[in-house]
C-alpha cells in the first residue's frame, strides 16, 4: 500500500500531458451539461413553484424522483437513441463528447429543477402575495424570486456539477472511453483501476476531487460575500 | 436595472441553444477524417492501439476512434452501425458476422495467445503444457477459478477449452467457479484477490500491474492460440459507414508496415502480438 | 369615484368558513379602519378586495385601476432599496426614465434617497416598512390597503409611517387600513367598520364607533381593546 502511495504522488508530481487532457475534457463536459441544466432547469423549477395548477403536485413527485436517476440508465436510454440504428442517429453524437454532455445535461436538469423549486417555493412563502399584489404575471414572478433567491441557487448549481463530474454510468455508455477524445477524469480511473494500475488511478482521483474542491470553495467564497452584503 | 425580466418565450430559446450546444462542441473537433473501431477491452489495455495508431493517423489524417468493448458487444455495435470497422478474437462470432451480412470478408490480422494465470503455489497441479489437463485438475481438486462471463472472445475461449476437456460445467460448477460477467482487467483483479485460477489473454497479463501472487502456470499449448480478425461495416446495411476510410485502416492493418508496427509492440522486451495477415480474405483456421 | 361595495361576500379557506355573507361599503375618499378581534376576516377582506382571494359567492365593486398592498411584514426582495422601488412600477408599462424618475421621488418622499442602493434586506423594520410605502406611493395607487403596518415597529417608526398614510390620503389615495392599535385609529381613520365572525357588525364615524358602539359584539370587542386614555388624548 505504501508502494502505491508513493508512486501515486510521483505521477502528481509529473502532471503529464495526457492527465491535464483528460482533466481538461471532464471540466467541458460537465461545466458545459451544468450550463445547460440551469438554463433549461432554473425555469423549470421557478415555474412549477409560482403556478398552481391540476397534476402540479404529481409533477413535482416526478421531478424530485428524477433528481436520483442511475446515471447508467440515462447512458443507456441515450445511447439507443444516438445510435446510427436510432431515431436520432443521423447527428452523429454517439461516441463524442457532444452526448457525453447531453447526458450529464439530462442528468442536470432535474437536479437543478427540484432544488430550484424547493427554494423559489420557500421565497414564494414570504413574497408570493406581495408580488401578486404589485400586478406581476406569472413569468415575471418567476424571474424576481430567481433574482431573490439567487445565492441559494449557487449551491444547486454546485449540486449539479458535483453528480455531473463524478458520474461515470452516463459518459461511458455513451462516450465510449476513447483514448484521446472521450476519456474522462471518472472512465480513466475505471479504466486504470481494470487495468490494475491502482497508482494513476488514485492520482487521478485527487485531481479530481481537488478539481470538485476548488470549484465548491470558489462558489463558497462567493456566497460568503454576498451574505454579508445581503444578510 | 432592476431585476431581470423572465419570459416563457425565452424558455424556447434556451432549450433550443440546450440542444445545439452538445453538437457544436463536436463540430470544430468533427473536421478531421475519423473511424470508429469496435475492439475489445483486452486489446485496448494490452496498449497496442497507442502503440501502432500514430503511424497510420500521421500518414493518412485519419483519426482512429477506438471503442473498447466485450466482443459480442463490440460486434453488437458494429451491427448497429456505431463502429465502422470491427477487430475482435471470436472466430465463430466474425464467421456468423459475415454470414449475417453485416461484413463482407474478415482479414487476419495477427494472434496472441491465452495463458493460465494461478498462484504460484498450483494446489490444484495445474503447471504444465497441456490446457485440457489442467484444466481438468481444477475442475477435479475445486480449485477457485474465476471466469470473465461476459460473452467476450477470451469467454468463449474459456468456454471451449472446458468443452474439449470433457468437463460439462453446468454440472461440475460450484462455489470454486466465480463468474464475474466483467472484463480481463477487472476478472484479473478477482482472481489475485482470490488467489485464483484465470483464463487470460498474454497482452493483459503482461500489461497487468495487480499480480499478487500470480503467475503463468500453462502456455503454449495450440489450442491457445488466439487470433484476431478485422471487418470493415458493410456500407449496404449502414449507408453512413465510413467504408473508404474504414478499408484504408484495414489495408493498412495487413500492409507490411502495419504487421511490422504490431509485431514491434513489446512489454517489457516480449512481444505480444504476432503478425499473421494475409492478402486475400481468409476461411479456414492459421497456425 | 364610487366606493368598494362587497355584497354577500362567502370565502371559505381550508373549510373554515372565513368571511361569512359580508356585505359593506366603503366610501371612496379618506381612510377607513377594519378592526375586530383575531379570526374576524379583517384581512381576508383586505385580500378579497385586492383580488389575492376569491370568494366563493357574493360580488365586489372595487373601483380605480391601481391598487397597492403594503404587509405587517414588509415584503422586500435581495436587491437595493431603488430595485425595491422600482419593483412596485414594473408592471406599469412605464419608460426607463419615468420608472427612475418616480423611484427617485418615492424614497426622497420617505427620506430614504441617501440610501438607494443600499442593499433593503439590511435596513431596520422601520426603514423596512417606508420603503414599502415608497414602493406603494410610486405606483400612484387609487386605493392603499395596509394589514397592520406598525405592528411591528417602535413609536418612532410608527409615527413616519402614520404621517406617510395621512398624506397619501390628503393626496387623493383611499386607504384601508387594517390595525389593533385602536389609538392609530382613532388618529388616523374618518370611519370605521367593526367585523365579527365573518360579517361586518357595525360601520361609522371612528368617534362615535369608537366611544359608543351600538352593536354587542362591536361593544364586546371594544371594551377589551379601549384605554380610554389614549382615545380622550388623541381626540
Amino acid at each position: 500500500m505504501t508502494e502505491t502511495i508513493h508512486e501515486t504522488f510521483a505521477r502528481l508530481m509529473t502532471l503529464d500531458r495526457d492527465v491535464l487532457a483528460i482533466a481538461w475534457l471532464s471540466l467541458r463536459v460537465s461545466l458545459t451539461a451544468v450550463a445547460i441544466g440551469l438554463l433549461l432547469g432554473i425555469p423549470l423549477g421557478a415555474f412549477l413553484a409560482v403556478t398552481r395548477f391540476r397534476g402540479r403536485s404529481a409533477l413535482v413527485g416526478l421531478l424530485n424522483a428524477f433528481m436520483g436517476l442511475p446515471p447508467v440508465i440515462v447512458g443507456l436510454v441515450l445511447y439507443l437513441v444516438l445510435s446510427r440504428s436510432g431515431p436520432l442517429g443521423s447527428l452523429g453524437l454517439l461516441f463524442t463528447p457532444g452526448a457525453m454532455v447531453a447526458a450529464q445535461a439530462m442528468l442536470a436538469t432535474p437536479l437543478v429543477a427540484a432544488l430550484t423549486r424547493q427554494v423559489v417555493a420557500d421565497a414564494e412563502d414570504h413574497l408570493g402575495e406581495q408580488l401578486r399584489s404589485l400586478g406581476l404575471s406569472a413569468p415575471r414572478r418567476a424571474g424576481v424570486l430567481v433574482y431573490d433567491t439567487r445565492f441559494s441557487l449557487v449551491t444547486t448549481a454546485l449540486a449539479a456539477f458535483g453528480r455531473a463530474i463524478s458520474e461515470i454510468g452516463a459518459v461511458l455508455v455513451v462516450g465510449g472511453n476513447i483514448d484521446g477524445h472521450t476519456r474522462t477524469m471518472t472512465t480513466a480511473i475505471s479504466l486504470e483501476t481494470q487495468k490494475g494500475d491502482l497508482s494513476l488511478a488514485l492520482a487521478l482521483g485527487i485531481v479530481l476531487i481537488a478539481l470538485v474542491v476548488t470549484v465548491n470553495a470558489v462558489a463558497a467564497l462567493l456566497r460568503g460575500h454576498a451574505v454579508r452584503a445581503y444578510g | 436595472m432592476v431585476v431581470p425580466r423572465r419570459g416563457f418565450l425565452t424558455l424556447g430559446l434556451l432549450a433550443l441553444f440546450g440542444t445545439v450546444a452538445p453538437a457544436s462542441m463536436d463540430r470544430a473537433r468533427a473536421e478531421p477524417a475519423s473511424i470508429v473501431v469496435a475492439s475489445t477491452t483486452s486489446t485496448e489495455q494490452s496498449g497496442l492501439f497507442k502503440h501502432i495508431l500514430p503511424a497510420f493517423e500521421a500518414k493518412t489524417g485519419i483519426a482512429v476512434k477506438v471503442v473498447a468493448l466485450g466482443t459480442g458487444q463490440a460486434l453488437d455495435a458494429a451491427r448497429r452501425g456505431d463502429a465502422d470497422v470491427a477487430l475482435v478474437h471470436d472466430r465463430p462470432a466474425e464467421d456468423a458476422f459475415v454470414a449475417q451480412g453485416f461484413a463482407k470478408g474478415r482479414f487476419d490480422v495477427m494472434y496472441n495467445d491465452f495463458v493460465l494465470v494461478g498462484p504460484k503455489t498450483d494446489p490444484a497441479g495445474a503447471r504444465g503444457t497441456d490446457i485440457t489437463a489442467a484444466l481438468t485438475r481444477i475442475a477435479a481438486a475445486k480449485a477457485p477459478f474465476v471466469s470473465r462471463g461476459d460473452r467476450s472472445g477470451t469467454h468463449s475461449a474459456e468456454l471451449r477449452s472446458w468443452k474439449e476437456a470433457g468437463i460439462d460445467l453446468p454440472a461440475v460448477k460450484g462455489e470454486w467457479y466465480r463468474d464475474v460477467g466483467q472484463g480481463m482487467g477487472p476478472a484479473l483483479n478477482t482472481a489475485s484477490a482470490l488467489d485464483a485460477y484465470i483464463l487470460a489473454d498474454r497482452g493483459t497479463w503482461l500489461a497487468f500491474k495487480n499480480r499478487g501472487d500470480l503467475a503463468i502456470l500453462v502456455e503454449g499449448d495450440k489450442r491457445l492460440f488466439n487470433p484476431y480478425g478485422v471487418m470493415l461495416v458493410n456500407p449496404d446495411k449502414h449507408p453512413t459507414v465510413k467504408a473508404k476510410e474504414g478499408q484504408a485502416f484495414i489495408d493498412w492493418l495487413v500492409s507490411p508496415e502495419g504487421q511490422a508496427s504490431i509485431a514491434a509492440y513489446r512489454i517489457g522486451g516480449e512481444q505480444l502480438f504476432f503478425p499473421s495477415a494475409n492478402v486475400s480474405p481468409v476461411t479456414k483456421a492459421k497456425p | 369615484m364610487a366606493g368598494i361595495t362587497l355584497t354577500d361576500v362567502v370565502l371559505v379557506l381550508n373549510r373554515t368558513m372565513i368571511l361569512d355573507r359580508l356585505s359593506l361599503a366603503i366610501p371612496p375618499a379618506g381612510i377607513t379602519a377594519l378592526v375586530g378581534p383575531n379570526g374576524a376576516g379583517k384581512s381576508a377582506t383586505l385580500r378579497v378586495i385586492d383580488g389575492l382571494l376569491v370568494p366563493a359567492r357574493g360580488s365586489l365593486t372595487v373601483p380605480g385601476t391601481r391598487r397597492a398592498f403594503v404587509f405587517q411584514k414588509p415584503a422586500l426582495i435581495r436587491a437595493s432599496a431603488a430595485a425595491n422601488v422600482a419593483l412596485g412600477l414594473a408592471a406599469l408599462g412605464l419608460s426607463r426614465t419615468e420608472r427612475r424618475a418616480r423611484t427617485g421621488a418615492a424614497l426622497a418622499r420617505v427620506g430614504l434617497a441617501h440610501r438607494a442602493n443600499d442593499p433593503a434586506t439590511r435596513f431596520s423594520g422601520g426603514e423596512q416598512q417606508r420603503l414599502a410605502l415608497a414602493r406603494a406611493w410610486a405606483a400612484r395607487p387609487d386605493l392603499l390597503l395596509l394589514d397592520e403596518p406598525t405592528a411591528n415597529l417602535d413609536p418612532g417608526a410608527t409615527d413616519l409611517v402614520e404621517a406617510l398614510v395621512a398624506e397619501m390620503a390628503a393626496e387623493g389615495t383611499k386607504v384601508v387600513l387594517v390595525s389593533h392599535n385602536l389609538a392609530q385609529v382613532a388618529r388616523l381613520a374618518a370611519d370605521v367598520i367593526v367585523l365579527a365572525r365573518g360579517r361586518a357588525v357595525e360601520h361609522g364615524p371612528t368617534r362615535t364607533t369608537l366611544l359608543s358602539p351600538r352593536t354587542p359584539e362591536a361593544r364586546a370587542y371594544l371594551d377589551g381593546e379601549l384605554p380610554w386614555s389614549s382615545l380622550a388624548a388623541a381626540s
